[in-house]
């Protein structure tokens, strides 16, 4: 199965605004990703909620994964996303 | 036709018909859901999750962009699949879908929390989604402010700030909570956006949707069923009121000419367009910790000085008093504060926190000077939270170092205040904090309300260390302001001065009465009231005694004091 390692860019984490992008990001995808930190269960990236459980702190590693026709580019939009400081103002 | 009491806010009174605050609802028996309905139970279930996403986009799209953000994270969290799948199933288990929902939803509350940090504060939006998603499918009226269609009064048990971030002042015509003491939210809420307001006001309980009310914030109380010629003589005297204060502008100063600066507080950017709006000198009280919240590390130089930058500009050729990272206590920040404090209202905080990192303050206080650079604005810097005289020393020093003139301490702890005199010599200004330093003064948690006759800032025991304060600045030729809610007040503000303070810093709304009280009295009015403030046994008949001496008209020119 394709999945990738990112390191979260996010000055304050994976939390609110930045995981508001991902997660609205993820739910454009044509396949589902999930995502996982520290070897627990993988969740669903379109569940702002799951992912806001994750507590994914700046620096931390998560692993993205997805199957199906469409699943390497969604791994990387989505990565390239969460290696990006969202934090920053535009 | 009955009068409930409380404790008033502002000077201001107001009438109407009462709209309550709608609770959250009432979770009803549990029941079992047979398996043929269940269908249709699941499906209600999605239906009022997308129903309140929904009702959270519409309101989104209409609020500023900090309320927007929050409201719309709120609708996303609402339509989470992983949220709606784990409500059907369990209405599939056979649970009710008012269970199932609540359950669902505790089940990622304990998740958030779990992550701890800022990851746990999006708890209370998950709650208010709860209940919203509960009342849409109970068919209750949605927890939150009301919307009668027309002016009204909120009532309410007590008001927090995620309450009111949507409150329309235009429609609203006075604040009644039942709990809440004069720091509350309520409080603050009311003066920021010049609205009567009464706090404290148990019997409120009472008052249902529809009733009349007149609500009277000099006096304290709440009137049901006003007969119409008290809610005209009211309405004719608020008239007064307004235009009175509306007509004092520029430079505070007594009737006497006696110069008493009136400045705004400020703590956040969005505020900035109001404060800098407002008829006043500068701003008393900028605090810096918006800045710091909701971060995992301190906020670099170059972000802290242009946000200081912009306040700067902003109040060219006008004071700013800027006060350094007041982090710990009710306001917590990871990388400031130690994790396992038993009491962290009384810990490493404030001016405190630079002893173990030096480097915070010192980033602090080089971007305060590049923003001031140029900026047009008179920058003064005060430490918070300083108890002995060599912090304030060393942090006047440091301040100078960094290339700023003006450097001030804080009075808020009591031994600031019975040192005062070596403090004025080591510092160019004191700043008093009232709120807090009645915490600590009375030993009382600012949060609770049951102990909000002690942080009455009415109290004598207040009084007497504002006086000694505001004593040892003038024996050392400082100037000593005052910034707590204190300085809202214009019959406690006309005390204030008597009492010695030089200048008031208050929310923008509040300046245009107390200049106007001000411009009333000579100098030894005020002095005369402070003595009557000081004799009184408490609070209540401090606050009495002076309101009574300033008469029905306490703004009105020519009025004597006796």
């Amino acid at each position: 199965m394709p999945q990738r390692t990112v390191t979260i860019g996010s000055r304050s984490g994976l939390h609110a605004r930045p995981a508001s992008l991902f997660v609205q990001t993820a739910a454009r995808q044509p396949v589902k990703v999930t995502v996982s930190r520290d070897g627990q269960a993988p969740v669903d990236a379109r569940s702002l909620l799951s992912v806001l459980a994750l507590g994914a702190q700046h620096g931390d590693d998560v692993v993205l994964a997805a199957e199906g026709d469409g699943a390497e580019a969604a791994i990387e939009e989505l990565a390239a996303l969460l290696a990006r400081d969202l934090d920053a103002k535009e | 036709m009955a009068v409930m009491t409380g404790i008033g806010i502002g000077g201001g009174s107001g009438a109407g018909p009462v709209a309550r605050m709608a609770p959250p609802p009432a979770l009803p028996a549990p029941r079992t859901v047979a398996a043929a309905d269940a269908p249709a139970e699941a499906a209600a279930v999605r239906e009022a999750l997308l129903s309140v996403a929904a009702d959270l986009e519409q309101r989104a799209a209409a609020a500023s962009d900090a309320v927007a953000e929050v409201l719309s994270a709120q609708a996303l969290m609402a339509t989470d699949p992983a949220l709606a799948d784990r409500a059907e199933a369990l209405v599939r288990e056979g649970t009710d879908g008012a269970h199932a929902l609540a359950a669902a939803f505790g089940e990622f509350r304990a998740g958030l929390e779990a992550a701890g940090g800022y990851f746990a504060e999006r708890v209370a939006d998950l709650d208010d989604l709860r209940d919203r998603s509960v009342a849409r499918l109970l068919g209750l009226p949605m927890p939150g402010l009301p919307a009668p269609g027309h002016p009204y009064v909120l009532v309410a048990e007590d008001l927090a700030p995620a309450d009111t971030a949507l409150l329309d002042p235009a429609q609203v015509l006075a604040l009644v909570t039942q709990r809440g003491g004069p720091t509350s939210h309520t409080a603050i809420l009311a003066k920021i956006l010049g609205l009567p307001a009464v706090v404290g006001c148990a019997a409120a309980g009472t008052l249902a949707d529809g009733r009349q009310v007149l609500v009277d914030g000099a006096a304290g109380t709440v009137e049901s069923d006003p007969p119409p010629a008290t809610v005209a003589g009211a309405a004719a005297r608020e008239e007064r009121r307004r235009r009175q204060a509306a007509q004092a502008s520029g430079p505070g100063r007594t009737a006497d000419g006696h110069p008493v600066k009136l400045l705004v507080n400020l703590g956040a950017l969005h505020e900035l367009p109001t404060a800098a709006a407002a008829d006043s000198e500068g701003v008393g009280l900028f605090r810096t910790e918006f800045l710091y919240l909701d971060r995992a590390q301190a906020p670099a130089m170059e972000e802290q000085a242009a946000a200081y930058r912009k306040v700067f500009t902003a109040f060219a050729g006008r004071r700013v008093v800027v006060r350094t990272l007041d982090a710990g206590a009710d306001k917590p920040l990871p990388f400031a504060t130690a994790a396992d404090e038993p009491n962290p209202a009384l810990g490493v905080r404030g001016l405190r926190v630079a002893t173990r990192d030096p480097e915070l303050l010192r980033t602090q206080l080089a971007a305060i000077a590049e923003a001031a650079d140029g900026s047009g604005a008179e920058v003064w810097v005060m430490a918070p939270m300083v108890s002995v005289p060599a912090e304030a020393a060393r942090f006047a020093e440091l301040v100078r170092a960094c290339g700023l003139r003006t450097a001030g301490a804080m009075v808020e702890v009591p031994a600031a205040a019975l040192r005062a005199g070596s403090l004025a010599r080591t510092c160019d200004f004191l700043s008093i904090g009232t709120n807090d330093l009645a915490q600590y003064a009375f030993a009382a948690d600012r949060t609770l309300g049951s102990l909000a006759e002690l942080l009455d800032p009415w109290q004598p025991a207040l009084l007497d260390l504002v006086r000694m304060a505001a004593a040892a600045g003038e024996a050392n030729s400082r100037p000593v302001g005052v910034c707590g809610e204190a300085a809202a007040d214009p019959a406690l503000a006309l005390v204030l001065v008597g009492l010695g303070v030089t200048s008031l810093s208050a929310a923008p709304g509040c300046l245009a009465e107390v200049r106007a009280a001000l411009r009333a009295r000579t100098l030894d009015d005020c002095r005369r009231l402070a003595e009557r403030a000081l004799a009184a046994p408490d609070a209540a008949t401090a606050r009495t005694a002076v309101l009574e001496t300033l008469g029905p008209d306490a703004l009105e020119a020519g009025a004597e004091v006796r």
